[in-house]
């Protein structure tokens, strides 16, 4: 892990008596293995042994001495019948494996094509796997900050808060960071990019498209008012913003990034600040918004009083996007000015996407509007957010 | 004779950046064989460089192809300043050079550093283009195979095993020459690794040169060592067995319709009498039960006494029936003179074999080993290694005469090993005493054959053959009738009847008649070095034993030294030999396989540690347990604590029994038979043996004297060591261990298989060190390490590991350091439950399944021009056996038609020499081409090819269809960042996995998917903590082979091409 490597830098110039470190070849991260006779002992199989248990352990950043007492906990001890010294060594073994198999973690296609270790691909995937997967709780600590040393400086915190142990949440962080820096530059779609490179399950690769796109957009999560929403709630509008806005979502061989919106999109969305600084085709969509939802949602009283508030919100939050200090209160306004009004006039679920579908849709019938493709488009991922952010 | 070598570079990948300023490397690449260097462009600036080069041609003589290594030198280009080396790969040619093996080299090879390890892979092509015609090329040493296995390797047969061949080459080490003090630790490895592959090369080629001397054409149970000699230089010595082999048709080998055509092939030279008239006059083979069972009793002798002619031995047939008991006594003798005058040409008549051919080793004599101190002075003249040499004789000459105290001619398992500190240096040779059978010595004419089989068979027909009178298990009887050959001994205990005489014998020992056939005396236990014969009938499991023993010893100089170590070898040799006996009764067996004993010199101390397998062998008498014996017996205390220990030992022998599954049946009196618990034999055995033997009363008198061993305590040593005893710990449940190929009592194996290598260094630190707190420290560390090994491999359970070999060595002052290497087989349990219910099924299970191809040699033999058969009843029958249902029908008709091959060939056979080779079901070349196809990685597929890796000599569940040559390698590691890399345990760890990596590399490069006979034979660890510093050296070997499942074998279309089971005479192989 790079703390680890950090560490040894640190020891560098000591000098001593090797022997002192000997069984503790992490610095400080073993605990001095008392009574220990062996000076050297390595275990070397000719396809790698990979103990899940112990891979766990040291994803979740236990010092060699720490995984063998969960190990002992977990009655190990009992169930096979040795010693501590022998759980010692073969969770130092492991250890050891782990560490050598970080560097190629770190580039997984270079896992399958490397000949240090013999793994079946069964393993190797599992391996990655693991390695990859991070906790929701962190990843939403993280989520739209820029993924920087000064980031990971405030780990600590984080750690504390979420309860991700420091090592793990570094190693996880440097990951985050890996992943970004990766597939920054490269064009198509994030998700499938991320797939290619780190051989992610798809699902996972989604989530790290999400991050990633967080971290480019530097979308604020923190406030106090988005704290009821979690990762998987912000990985899904990622997903929705990315699906709907994105280049690649028109074309598949788009010149730009997924990652970032493009900019001809977000200069286009000023278009269609014309529904709410119109007043007539203000006036005219609430009428065809209002006549068609009349007795079919229960809020239409607070719908008729708040329509214009709404569309104005919804509107403008797209208007904003250009620039990049209004784009980080894109979620912030979603639920500001969108959910928490329709949150305190009691609108149900159903009432939100009922009101929206016809919201988007009632455009098409207004006279002198020619943007209805773009609005369209604006909307779909409008929707899938606020559809799915509107919960407790 | 000239060849020309072609190597074409082709890409480079994950190179390690090299310019700091760009993140790439400018990389070329150097190729150099010999004194001729080619340079590959520059390809500028990138980790993956593609060279695509041109094909770089070496013209080069033979010796040099076979004595260099080609070598390929990976490096960075810089404008200003000298080159940086990024790495090198060494390629031994050595698999090219012979027809059979590899054709060409191709695949990724990790790029070494002697001070970086691995950085990078490059993408190589090497081929071989000889200039003059194949035939007159394997005329030359080149030709000759080389094959670490210690028996026959499985896709060949031996036509004649012609005998050991040994060489050694010194030279100066270029550690301690004075350049090395100017050059960098790099250079310096570098010189050392090509300097010693260099000598392998030579040494190789050298042997070849014999073996061609011998008219042999391969060299089996090849054993190269370094003996790093430090100041006074570098040795390179070999041994190996010198044998003529014979490709089998690729098709009898792995086709698993015919996979073990052995038994009734074996059959064969014995059964079938050489005079096809006595065949017709005998019709009375009888068909038993649709199965071809060989040999009434009856029926045979009369055979062979009309097959009767003046030749030497038929005199004995008279005799038949009642000679039985009396040891044969003349037989014997003649028996030696015969192997004698085969053995006698030979200066030094040792096998280095551990797995023979049935019917090779007629008897087992036991251990012998000898060991001799020498002082090491500098090699002054590299071309005379005589100093070496002499040693050397003069050893083998000891071990030669303590065979023949033993009353045998010959040494089989046989191996040497030195151990060296500062100037001193043990040198040490073991190998078991056998008689063996003079048939596959001789580079016999057909007559010579015929002569011996004649003068053999009458003994064999009229004693041996009632044994094997088993209706269910046609080809037990089979392989009775092979391995009584020669002796007139049932098959499983023949080997165990003493070859010396009883009334003179070489050292005390009680002998008992045979518990097994009842004829032929046998020692109470019995010590060797081989494998346990396939053949051999086994009670219960086997299990790892080991003696270990630490004596300190004062330090000293020179010949005082060299007198005190002197002094102390045969009180270690007493002691492992105590220790290896107690621990055997321990667990209540008799007899060990595998035996190997180390001795060790350290500074202050001497280490013994022996390794062997324990086994219950039914031919030998129950061993007696352990009786304790107090020195003063008024003590009332004294007398009390005696009898707890007492308690404890028969407690621990009883649990042993139950663990290993040890339940000899008891016989009762009145039978005399074999102790194969499966009664209907075994009444059968006593009608006919109470029919040819007169010696029932004998053999009473002898049952039932079961001597209990008698452990003195007359000290606290003693007492020490009476504790010792059981501090063994058993392995886990769901384990077994043992050191030698197979375990016995385990035959189910499932392909699943886990080679590892484990290195433990430990402190013996004690202030004032006692040889008993040493021997504690040392048999923890050997006990811990066990456990280690069983915890980390629990998932595999049930497995069992076996050739676990521990090597040992002392590093320096109170550092003892243990390397182990094994593999974990996993096993069927249930299957093996229902085996042990029925031992003798077991044994011919085994049998059959190990080595089918083995088995079959004998038939095939200089003897005897029959062929490969071309069905496999054995394993039919087996499989109908365990699946209770009828022999099919098809396979009825083979017998029948089989019946007619044997005819048929016994008229071949009077005719002349003309070697018959069938197959019924031959391997179509389509899958031929297509296991290649499988098993060669293509270069550009990135996904890396498995590569297993294995001491063993076969793979379960798994046919060996190609050997592709010999791996040695030899590589060189050293660190002056020790703490960066994870302390001495992260080096060492990266280092051992680097080696793997780099042999399963290789393998792939030659079309291969698996190395057999793997061994790690040398492992030098230094280090220097104080600078930081760590160096280390391994030297492994193995056979590179392309392996099939058997499972896939299954599915692959079977395509007779030979349809009918005629003897077919394969294009011109006549044997001669």
């Amino acid at each position: 892990m790079s703390g680890d490597t950090e560490d040894t830098g640190e020891t560098l110039g000591t000098r001593g008596d090797i022997w002192g470190h000997c069984g503790d070849i992490w610095g400080h991260r073993a605990a001095p293995a008392a009574g220990m006779s062996s000076d050297l002992d390595v275990f070397v199989g000719n396809t790698t042994l990979i103990d899940e248990e112990v891979y766990r352990l040291w994803l979740d950043g236990h010092s060699v001495a720490e995984a063998v007492a969960r190990r002992l906990r977990g009655g190990v001890l009992e169930r096979e019948g040795t010693s501590v010294a022998v759980l010692q060594s073969d969770t130092r073994d492991h250890y050891r494996t782990f560490q050598m198999l970080e560097r190629l973690l770190h580039v997984p296609p270079r896992l399958l094509q490397q000949l240090l270790f013999q793994i079946p691909p069964e393993r190797q995937a599992l391996l990655v796997q693991r390695y990859y997967a991070f906790d929701e709780a962190l990843a939403r600590e993280l989520l739209g900050k820029k993924l920087s040393k000064g980031t990971k400086k405030e780990l600590d915190e984080v750690s504390a808060r979420t309860g991700v142990g420091i090592r793990s949440c570094r190693r996880q962080f440097d990951n985050f960071k890996r992943v970004f820096k990766a597939v920054e530059e490269l064009r198509g779609p994030l998700a499938e990019n991320i797939q290619q490179l780190f051989l992610l399950p798809p699902p996972l690769a989604r989530d790290y498209a999400a991050i990633v796109f967080f971290a480019n957009s530097r979308f604020e999560t923190g406030k106090r008012r988005l704290q009821f929403l979690s990762f998987a709630d912000f990985a899904a509008c990622a997903q929705s913003m990315m699906g709907h806005w994105s280049q690649g979502a028109l074309a598949p061989e788009a010149a730009e990034p997924d990652g970032d919106l493009p900019k001809s999109f977000l200069q286009d969305l000023k278009e269609l600040k014309v529904l709410v600084t119109d007043k007539d085709l203000l006036d005219q969509h609430k009428s065809l918004v209002c006549s068609a939802l009349r007795g079919k949602i229960s809020v239409y009283n607070e719908l008729e009083a708040s329509f214009k508030a709404l569309s104005r919100a919804l509107v403008n939050v797209g208007g904003k996007l250009t620039h990049a200090r209004d784009v980080r209160d894109f979620f912030v306004d979603l639920v500001e000015k969108v959910i928490e009004p329709c949150r305190s006039d009691k609108w149900s679920p159903g009432d939100l996407r009922l009101f929206l579908t016809h919201y988007t849709a009632a455009p098409r019938n207004l006279p002198g509007f020619r943007h209805q493709a773009l609005w369209e488009r604006y909307m779909a991922a409008i929707t899938a957010c606020l559809l799915r952010m509107y919960h407790d | 004779m000239p060849g020309k070598l072609k190597v074409k570079i082709v890409a480079g990948r994950h190179l390690p950046v090299m310019d700091r300023a760009s993140d790439l490397t400018d990389a070329f690449v150097e190729v150099k064989f010999g004194n001729t260097t080619f340079k590959t462009d520059v390809y500028p600036k990138s980790l993956n460089p593609q060279w695509n080069s041109e094909w770089f041609k070496f013209e080069v003589d033979d010796e040099e192809l076979q004595d260099e290594p080609l070598q390929i030198t990976v490096l960075d280009h810089d404008t200003y300043s000298a080159n940086d080396a990024i790495g090198k790969v060494y390629i031994d040619i050595d698999p090219l050079l012979y027809s059979e093996a590899a054709t060409v080299i191709s695949g990724w090879f990790p790029i070494y550093d002697t001070i970086h390890g691995i950085r990078g892979e490059i993408n190589v092509v090497v081929k071989v283009d000889l200039f003059n015609d194949l035939n007159r090329f394997r005329q030359s040493s080149c030709g000759v195979k080389f094959f670490c296995t210690t028996s026959i390797p499985k896709c060949y047969r031996a036509v004649i095993i012609h005998g050991f061949v040994e060489e050694l080459v010194v030279n100066e080490d270029p550690e301690y020459q004075w350049i090395d003090r100017i050059r960098t630790p790099r250079a310096s490895n570098e010189a050392r690794q090509r300097l010693i592959s260099l000598m392998s090369g030579e040494l190789q080629r050298k042997i070849g040169l014999k073996v061609l001397e011998m008219r042999g054409n391969a060299v089996v149970g090849y054993l190269q060592c370094f003996d790093l000699e430090g100041e006074s230089g570098l040795v390179v010595r070999a041994i190996g067995t010198a044998c003529t082999l014979d490709k089998l048709s690729n098709t009898s080998a792995f086709l698993p319709a015919c996979n073990s055509p052995s038994k009734e092939m074996k059959e064969i030279p014995f059964n079938e009498d050489p005079n096809p008239n006595t065949y017709s006059s005998g019709p009375s083979t009888p068909l038993k039960n649709q199965t071809y069972s060989f040999s009434p009793s009856k029926s045979y002798s009369r055979q062979s006494s009309s097959s009767d002619t003046d030749l030497s031995l038929t005199p004995k047939t008279g005799m038949g029936s009642g000679s039985a008991g009396k040891e044969g006594g003349p037989f014997k003798t003649l028996l030696r003179q015969q192997t004698q005058s085969a053995l006698e040409q030979r200066e030094f008549p040792f096998f280095t074999l551990t797995t023979f051919p049935p019917g090779f080793l007629v008897h087992v004599g036991g251990v012998v080993s000898a060991r001799s101190v020498k002082l090491l002075d500098r090699i002054h003249n590299p071309d005379e290694p005589e100093t070496r040499d002499a040693w050397w004789a003069e050893i083998r000459q000891e071990i030669k005469s303590h065979a023949k105290a033993l009353g045998c001619h010959a040494v089989v398992g046989y191996s040497e090993s030195t151990s060296i500190c500062e100037e001193v240096c043990i040198l040490s040779a073991s190998g078991t005493a056998a008689v063996l059978n003079p048939r596959f010595l001789q580079d016999g004419t057909m007559e010579g054959c015929l002569e011996q089989r004649l003068s053999w068979q009458p003994g064999f027909f009229s004693i041996g053959s009632e044994k094997g009178e088993v209706d269910f298990f046609p080809q037990s009887q089979d392989s009775s009738s092979l391995l009584g050959i020669e002796e007139a001994s049932p098959p499983g205990c023949g080997f165990c009847h003493i070859p010396y005489d009883e009334l003179n014998m070489p050292f005390p020992a009680h002998l008992t008649y045979c518990y097994n056939c009842r004829k032929q005396k046998v020692p109470d236990v019995l010590f060797t070095t081989i494998d346990l014969p396939v053949e051999a009938i086994v009670v219960g499991k086997g299990c790892l034993i080991q003696a270990r023993l630490c004596r300190l010893k004062k330090k000293a100089q020179a010949e005082a030294n060299a007198t005190s170590i002197s002094n102390l070898l045969p009180f270690m040799e007493y002691e492992v030999h105590t220790q290896l006996m107690n621990k055997l009764k321990l667990r209540g067996m008799n007899a060990l396989f595998g035996l190997r004993i180390q001795i060790t010199v350290g500074e202050n101390m001497l280490m013994g540690l022996a390794s062997a397998t324990g086994v219950y062998l039914a031919a030998l008498p129950t061993p007696g347990g352990i009786q304790i014996a107090g020195k003063t017996p008024n003590d009332g205390t004294y007398e009390q604590h005696i009898s707890h220990m007492q308690k404890k030992i028969n407690d621990t022998i009883a649990k042993n029994k139950e663990l290993y599954e040890i339940n000899p049946p008891e016989l009762p009196e009145e039978i005399i038979g074999s102790p194969i618990p499966e009664p209907r034999q075994r009444s059968r055995l006593l009608r006919s043996q109470s029919e040819s033997s007169d010696e029932v009363t004998e053999l009473d008198l002898s049952h039932g004297k079961k001597d209990a061993f008698v452990l003195e305590i007359d000290d606290t040593d003693a007492m020490e060591d009476v504790h010792s005893l059981l501090t063994d710990v058993p392995p886990p449940s769901g384990f077994y261990s043992c050191n030698t190929e197979i375990m016995p009592g385990i035959n189910n194996w499932t392909p699943e298989i886990q080679m590892f290598t484990a290195v433990r260094v430990s402190r013996l630190s004690n202030i004032n060190p006692t040889n008993q707190t040493l021997n504690k420290n040392f048999n923890d560390l050997c006990e811990n390490l066990l456990k280690s090994l069983y915890f980390k491999l629990r998932s595999m359970v049930p497995c069992c590991l076996c050739h676990v070999n521990f090597t040992v060595a002392l590093p320096e002052d109170e550092l003892v350091q243990i390397a182990v290497t094994a593999v974990a087989i996993t096993y069927d349990k249930n299957q093996a439950l229902q085996a042990n219910k029925a031992p003798t099924e077991k044994s011919q299970q085994r049998a059959s399944t190990d080595n089918e191809e083995q088995l079959q040699f004998p038939l095939e033999l200089c003897s005897d021009p029959l062929s490969a058969q071309p069905f496999s009843p054995a394993k039919e029958v087996l499989e109908g056996a365990s699946s209770h249902s009828g022999i099919p029908a098809a396979q009825r008709d083979r017998c029948n038609s089989w019946i007619e091959l044997i005819k048929l060939k016994a008229q071949t056979i009077r005719r002349g020499s003309i070697k018959t080779t069938t197959s019924l079901e031959k391997a179509s070349p389509l899958a031929e081409g297509y296991l290649r196809h499988r098993s060669v990685p293509s270069c550009t597929n990135s996904t890396v090819s498995v590569v297993k890796m294995t001491p063993l000599s076969f793979l379960p569940g798994a046919k060996i269809t190609k050997y592709l040559g010999i791996i040695n390698m030899f590589f060189i590691r050293e660190t002056t960042s020790l703490r960066e890399e994870g302390g001495v345990s992260g080096f060492l760890h990266a280092f051992i996995a680097e080696v793997f990596a780099m042999v399963r590399a290789h393998v792939a490069a030659l079309g291969g998917n698996a190395v057999v006979s793997y061994i790690m034979k040398q492992c030098v660890f230094m280090e220097n903590p104080n600078k930081n510093q760590a160096q280390c050296l391994i030297n492994v070997s193995g056979d590179a082979v392309i392996f099939v499942r058997e499972s896939e074998l299954e599915m692959l279309p079977v395509q007779p091409s030979t349809a009918a089971p005629q003897p077919t005479s394969s294009a011109g192989d006549v044997t001669t």
